[in-house]
């Protein structure tokens, strides 16, 4: 008896409808902003603006025309220092992955290499590369490097041995079984690495930006708090979590996509 | 009909460490003759080294002694001309039916309207047109098989090795797809040789069945198949063979308790 009902409560079919997708967060939201707003009566306006003030600063960044400059600067060092690394990440993790011997003489330095936190590197990227673009993109480079390497290595480590072993009896060269049989082979998983990188790397941007940039969200915020525009602060805030949540939305939708061309099941 | 011997294997051992690293003989004395154009099946329980064997004919291991010569020639490694199927088949799941099947034709640099075509006529042969851009993972099991056959058969091979092609389709797909083989078989004449643990499909499909036995691995008896084509399961002679067949797959496995003893 009692055991049929613990069986009940696992196999419960989990169903939502709709509507509740869009109720339960609202609730949550309305929640948070309430008891914000309660806090913040308690508190001057530059230590924690209300809800409000943080609407209407929002509201003047929008206007004014101010944050899509910074937004245009940050996706742009986002993006070359994004795409630097995914292509020297999938370069060097298909070579180190293919190249046993390669991989051991490189496996240490990268294992050493990957624990110091991008921020670590701060004070080297200040010196090697001075102001503006460079220190910030060298971060962002950084903190998206590593997941992409190693998923890579891993990615083609873990082909699956009977595509290799079909490709030879077909004669294919070596050349071809790199493009044809090695690539798409570990493609849903080196997708996985570049999800993995676009966060870290995303939330490293905030970071390089903080450093001798004159410009970009995370210049946004740190400029702000030298005005005491606390409401900026967290209107820059938002606009990074929301345009890093749209980035991630992107990437989980593409990686949905090839896992159903490739007939992955998703886990989840 | 002069016969003609298109695989030879002559005095073949394989021998492995087994889990305590004591040497142990997978595959003993081995010497078996497939001839040009032959259906061969080798049937035998789990484990008596069917697998070892197709992968040593087909080049994708080395025999510890002995060896397999096809044509004449020593087999050192996979080869295009002799196509071994996987049990679970390998097809590439980035691939369509199509792409799968041109896959031989790509990499062997066959222009690609030619190869589309080639590949093209084979999703037919093998009753797959309506499926031919969908991808492996979209397909039953009896319709992947067919594409794995498809893809092996785009290369025109002289020998096709398969290995329990069979083994995971529901007995009603496995029924239709020995015949599916047997017509195949007849329409191109390829040599054949035939991996099952199954007596029925043994017999159904076989100009001979070679049966081997454990531990150690070896072929203890090779037997003719004295029916005519098409074969009909419910005939008396089909039964008469498969019962003789089973015999003999008794006593195989009695002189294997008589080597225990
Ligand atoms: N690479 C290997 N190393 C050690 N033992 C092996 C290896 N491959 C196969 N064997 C052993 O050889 C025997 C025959 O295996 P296999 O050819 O797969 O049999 P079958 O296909 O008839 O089921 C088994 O006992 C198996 O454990
Ligand atoms: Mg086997």
């Amino acid at each position: 008896m009692k055991k049929k009902e613990i069986k009940k409560k696992i196999f419960r079919p989990v169903s939502f409808l709709p509507l509740e997708k869009i109720i339960y967060p609202l609730i949550t939201l309305l929640a948070f902003t309430g008891i914000w707003h309660g806090l913040s009566t308690m508190y001057p306006t530059y230590q924690l603006p209300s809800p409000l003030d943080v609407c209407r600063g929002m509201m003047e960044l929008w206007g004014e025309g101010v944050i899509w400059e910074h937004i245009r600067v940050s996706l742009f060092r986002f993006s070359v220092a994004y795409f630097l690394a995914a292509a020297s990440g999938i370069f060097l993790g298909l070579l180190f992955g293919w190249h046993i011997r390669l991989h051991a003489a490189f496996d240490p330095f990268v294992q050493m290499l990957r624990p110091i936190s991008p921020i670590a590197w701060f004070p080297l990227a200040i010196l090697w590369f001075k102001v503006g673009d460079p220190p910030a993109i060298f971060i962002i480079y950084l903190a998206a490097f590593f997941p992409i390497l190693l998923t890579t290595i891993a990615a083609v480590r873990s082909v699956e041995h009977i595509y290799l072993q079909v490709a030879l009896n077909f004669g294919t060269r070596e050349r071809d079984i790199l493009t044809k049989i090695i690539i798409p082979a570990a493609f849903p998983q080196i997708m996985v690495g570049l999800h993995l990188a676009l966060g870290s790397a995303w939330i490293h941007l905030v970071a390089g930006e903080m450093l001798g940039a004159q410009s970009g969200l995370g210049f946004l915020i740190i400029d702000a708090r030298n005005f005491l525009r606390t409401d900026w602060i967290i209107s820059g805030m938002i606009f990074i979590g929301l345009l890093g949540l749209a980035l991630d939305k992107c990437m989980g939708w593409m990686e949905k996509r090839i896992n159903l061309l490739w007939g992955h099941v998703m886990k989840n | 009909m002069e016969k003609t011997v298109k695989i030879k294997v002559d005095g073949l051992y394989k021998t492995y460490l087994d889990a305590r690293g004591r040497v142990y003989d997978a595959l003993k004395k081995i010497d078996l003759e497939v001839y040009e154009g032959e259906l061969l099946c080798l049937l035998g329980p789990s484990g008596c080294g069917k697998t070892t064997l197709l992968r040593i004919m087909a080049g994708f291991e080395q025999p510890s002694r002995g060896y397999v010569a096809i044509d004449g020639g020593i087999v050192e490694k996979p080869h295009v001309k002799y196509m071994i199927l996987f049990q679970n088949y390998g097809l590439f799941p980035w691939r369509t039916v199509l792409g799968n099947t041109e896959y031989g034709l790509e990499v062997n640099g066959v222009p690609a309207r030619q190869r589309k075509e080639k590949a093209m006529e084979l999703v037919r042969l093998v009753g797959l047109e309506k499926f031919a851009h969908n991808h492996p993972h979209q397909l039953s099991g009896g319709m992947q098989q067919r594409t794995a056959v498809a893809r092996a058969l785009a290369v025109d091979p002289e020998v096709i090795f398969m290995d329990e092609p069979l083994g995971a389709l529901d007995a009603m797909t496995r029924l239709k797809m020995q015949e599916e083989i047997v017509r195949l078989w007849q329409d191109k004449r390829k040599t054949i040789v035939f991996v099952t643990h199954d007596i029925s499909e043994a017999v159904y499909l076989s100009d001979r069945i070679a049966i081997m036995s454990l531990s150690p691995g070896r072929i203890s008896k090779l037997v003719d198949v004295p029916l005519g084509r098409p074969r009909n399961r419910s005939g008396a002679d089909f039964a008469r063979v498969q019962d003789f067949i089973y015999a003999e797959f008794e006593m195989s496995i009695r002189e294997e308790i008589d080597y225990y003893i």
